[in-house]
């Protein structure tokens, strides 16, 4: 009762609840559905707090049992105070630790911010690799892949427009139109699932979340 | 000085992670430990000043109306930390099940009001514009995605009639994709190139200092 009805029981209500304020734009409920995005975030901030909490004894697990590597938790450790220590200092400083002359956003913006962006930028090397793997016109679809890929990517550089000057507005075509159809009919089918499995959340039938 | 060290170690950082195109390697290992350490201090903090602070700590020291509801996501977030003890980790569901009600039910709504009405409403197009190229662009952006949508239809065979539509279909997709892809390789480089450029302004700003 306590493990299963209940959560289920919570599961209908608050969906219900938000449905029906949806159709309702008006005091108590108009603002109902705002509130609820607050409330999200609030119990987020919490499984944050989870999330982290079960980080940092993965770390001390691996430190305590001199596990391979065990040196580079000491390095997440590292890290890890160092953001906290300083993200605490600056909020009591400075009332707000994203203050940009706090000393928490000079070491965002000298380890997190590098850190972050070459990791994205690593992946141009990866998709080159895929893309070797993928544009081998092996049919007809995968010649389609591979020409409108190729086509955008020159399209969007310099010498695309050297090739052939018309290249640029192909490109834009490609992407305004042709592409257009295609990405309307995903995003509309996405969203019909999503409805689907919103029903099914609310009326108890997808029930693998209290597993 | 504390820029210049700032650059130095913003720029060794940036190294260590590319060093990975070599293969996995202490100088990586380091820098990606570094990055999930700092990473995990950093979103304490953002939690604590954007969500705990700005949104819950705030707006009931300032008496805002409807503070007081906000005991109801709090009293469901310390449920949520019952997970700590196994004996007990079960009322965690509770705020699972309320987050999830939440969710399903924004969602519910959103999906229908924001996606698939205004993109169904976007799709119903003239076919004749009186100009001969919106005329085909509009027809072409029907055709693709009544062929999508066919192909994504799975309660029927692809055979016959449908199965020659789902065929159109399928290569509208991969134009999508294909497109989709091109797009994302460019934005890539593009930051590989930021990177690059950075790493290069670096060494002309420590020549500059020193």
């Amino acid at each position: 009762m306590l493990k299963k009805q209940i959560p289920l029981a919570i599961t209908f209500i608050t969906g219900v609840i938000i449905v029906i304020t949806f159709f309702i734009p008006h005091p108590p409920f108009g603002r109902l559905q705002q509130d609820a995005l607050t409330w999200y975030s609030v119990i987020f901030g919490f499984t944050m707090l989870l999330g982290v909490d079960s980080l940092v004894r993965f770390h001390y697990r691996k430190l305590r049992r001199r596990e391979k590597g065990w040196w580079f938790s000491i390095i997440f450790y590292g890290g890890f105070l160092l953001s906290f220590i300083t993200g605490v200092v600056s909020e009591v400083r400075f009332g707000d630790a994203f203050n940009i002359n706090s000393s928490f956003m000079y070491f965002y913006n000298t380890i997190l911010i590098p850190l972050q962006s070459t990791m994205f930028a690593l992946l141009a090397f990866f998709i080159a690799s895929a893309s070797y793997r993928a544009f081998r016109a092996r049919n007809i679809d995968a010649t389609f892949l591979l020409v409108t890929a190729v086509i955008v990517m020159l399209g969007r550089v310099p010498v695309g427009y050297m090739l052939w000057h018309k290249l640029p507005n192909l490109t834009s075509w490609i992407l305004n139109v042709l592409q257009l159809g295609p990405m309307r009919g995903i995003m509309i089918g996405i969203a019909l699932g999503t409805v689907a499995m919103s029903l099914r959340l609310i009326l108890g039938i997808e029930r693998t979340y209290l597993s | 000085m504390i820029e210049a060290l700032g650059i130095w170690v913003a720029a060794g950082l940036t190294l260590a992670i590319m060093s990975f195109l070599y293969g996995d390697n202490p100088i990586y290992k380091f820098a990606e430990h570094l990055y999930v350490g700092y990473s995990a201090g950093y979103w304490l903090i953002y939690t604590w000043h954007f969500t705990i602070k700005l949104m819950v700590i705030q707006p009931i020291a300032e008496k805002q109306p409807g503070a007081i509801f906000l005991v109801i996501p709090l009293f469901f977030g310390v449920l949520m930390l019952t997970r700590w003890f196994p004996r007990i980790a079960w009322i965690s569901r509770w705020s699972i099940a309320f987050t999830v009600g939440i969710g399903a039910g924004l969602t519910l709504t959103g999906a229908i009001h924001g996606y698939i009405i205004p993109q169904v409403k976007a799709t119903i197009l003239p076919l004749w514009t009186g100009n001969g190229f919106s005329s085909f662009n509009n027809l072409v952006i029907v055709i693709g995605v009544l062929t999508t949508l066919i192909y994504f239809f799975f309660s029927r065979p692809h055979t016959g009639v449908l199965g020659k539509t789902s065929k159109v279909g399928i290569l509208f997709i991969m134009i999508a994709f294909g497109a989709s892809f091109g797009y994302t390789v460019m934005a890539r480089i593009s930051l590989l190139i930021g990177r690059l450029d950075f790493l290069w302004s670096s060494i002309l700003k420590l020549v500059h200092f020193f």
